[in-house]
């Protein structure tokens, strides 16, 4: 069972519609005991850094996450996955979960509207397991403001927007997809079905 | 680099996409969650659903077919028509929309651009314009699908909108819609020179070339069109093939 981690920021539905489609038995929870069961977890998010990990420390689950994630694989989605670096500079700093070793920072493209909205190519960067069954240049859902700023190494696929723009990151048992792969259309759907059969 | 987007609109009323010549020969083409399905399967980068029921059990039935519709389709959906209040933005995006489209209200109420852009965000907001040549040299819009001249110079109009955060424009040139003789390419320039969010090219779409040409000659970042898909002239594939082989970025 994939855990879809509610803590009241995000587009839960669209996340959980595309699993229901893909045939993958998924819940939408706010409850440790379910993470803890879970096979894998998925951390949504829409709306700002700062809020969004307010809510995610009064929901009390930072600690399970930590300690899960440490087991089993993790993905975050737009802001879920801005959620797993070190920090966010959005509305001033803000410390995040720190699963990835980096900080999340307004874009600065020049003659290119912010936020980034729409479909964008992946440039791949080091092999990462999610984009298995993906080619080098496929496109994907973008819609953001901010972004990751953090080693190569880390970053599976960057996008061009102006600047080099991480699309997908990982380290160890923790990825994050900076775009929607709920809203990519089939390219989104084989990497959301990657990240459920790692 | 981001592509260039090509989006079928669907007109939906009690829950059927109809087409209408004109609005005396509207005729049903389909179930829009079938039509929907389809258009994603030929590629589409989005599918807008325009209400034209104007009733409040019609609100519903159209409410329904976002969610059907968000069960099977993987790409942004876009709702207009009837929308005029926040709560509309927020019955819309639960149903499972990730834009919402105003048009006439945000004419008449332009402070719903603003509150829902800070409520839900500016990537939701897409404000809708017809507007025409006003005979003077510039261009007038128009509310109440094209009927109501509002006085209100389209330069004016477009730079309120995007300073109240608007996430995208849909421009409709009345002048050209229906006729089929390609985009308002003079329009969507005078648009696209005066704001820095992404327009969306509508009106007037007759044929295959027409969409190289306004990703050539405007700084369009879509084109919708409606009734050339409906009727089957041509596929999504069909138009995306085209501009691959003029060199546009396209999914």
């Amino acid at each position: 069972m994939i855990a879809v981690i509610d803590y009241g920021a995000g587009n839960l539905f669209s996340v959980k519609n595309a699993l229901d489609f893909l045939g993958i038995e998924n819940k939408i929870t706010a409850k440790a005991e379910d993470l803890k069961s879970a096979d894998k977890l998925i951390l949504p998010g829409v709306g700002a850094f700062p809020d969004a990990m307010k809510m995610l420390e009064k929901s009390g689950l930072i600690g399970t996450i930590k300690a899960e994630a440490a087991k089993k694989p993790l993905l975050g989605i737009c802001l879920g996955m801005q959620l797993l670096f070190q920090k966010g500079y959005e509305f001033g700093e803000t410390e995040g979960l720190g699963f990835i070793e980096g900080s999340v920072k307004l874009m600065t493209p020049e003659n290119l509207p912010i936020p980034q909205i729409g479909w964008n190519s992946l440039e791949f960067n080091e092999p990462c397991r999610l984009l298995q069954n993906c080619k080098n240049g496929d496109y994907v859902y973008f819609v953001h403001s901010y972004a990751a700023d953090c080693p190569s190494k880390n970053v599976a696929a960057y996008c061009d927007y102006g600047m080099k723009v991480p699309a997908l990151v990982f380290s160890g048992n923790v990825y994050g997809a900076q775009f929607h792969p709920e809203k990519s259309g089939d390219v989104g759907l084989e990497i959301l079905k990657s990240f459920c059969s790692l | 680099m981001l592509a260039k987007r090509i989006i079928p609109c669907l007109d939906v009323r009690n829950g059927k996409v109809v087409k209408g010549v004109n609005f005396e020969g509207v005729k049903d083409v389909g179930d829009p969650v079938e039509l929907a399905v389809e258009y994603n399967r030929q590629g589409a980068d989005e599918i807008v659903f325009y209400d034209i029921t104007a009733s409040y059990e019609g609100r519903g039935v159209m409410l329904d077919v976002v969610r059907n519709t968000a069960k099977q389709v993987f790409v942004p959906l876009c709702v207009g028509g009837g929308i005029s209040s926040v709560e509309d933005f927020r019955d819309t995006l639960r149903a499972g929309a990730d834009k919402v489209s105003v048009n006439s209200q945000a004419v008449k109420n332009p402070k719903l651009i603003s509150d829902a852009a800070e409520i839900f965000g500016s990537q939701c907001v897409v404000v809708g314009i017809d507007a025409k040549r006003n005979g003077k040299g510039g261009y007038s819009v128009f509310i109440n699908g094209g009927r109501v001249d509002m006085n209100l110079d389209l330069g004016d109009w477009v730079k309120e909108i995007s300073e109240r955060g608007a996430g995208e424009i849909c421009l409709n040139s009345i002048d050209t819609d229906g006729v089929r003789g390609g985009f308002d390419i003079e329009m969507l320039n005078f648009v696209c020179e005066r704001v820095k969010i992404p327009v969306i090219a509508s009106g007037g779409c007759g044929k295959l070339e027409h969409f190289s040409e306004v990703f050539e000659k405007t700084n369009s970042s879509a084109a919708l069109a409606a009734s050339l898909f409906h009727f089957k002239e041509l596929t999504i594939g069909e138009v995306k093939r085209h501009l691959a082989e003029h060199n546009i970025s396209a999914r």
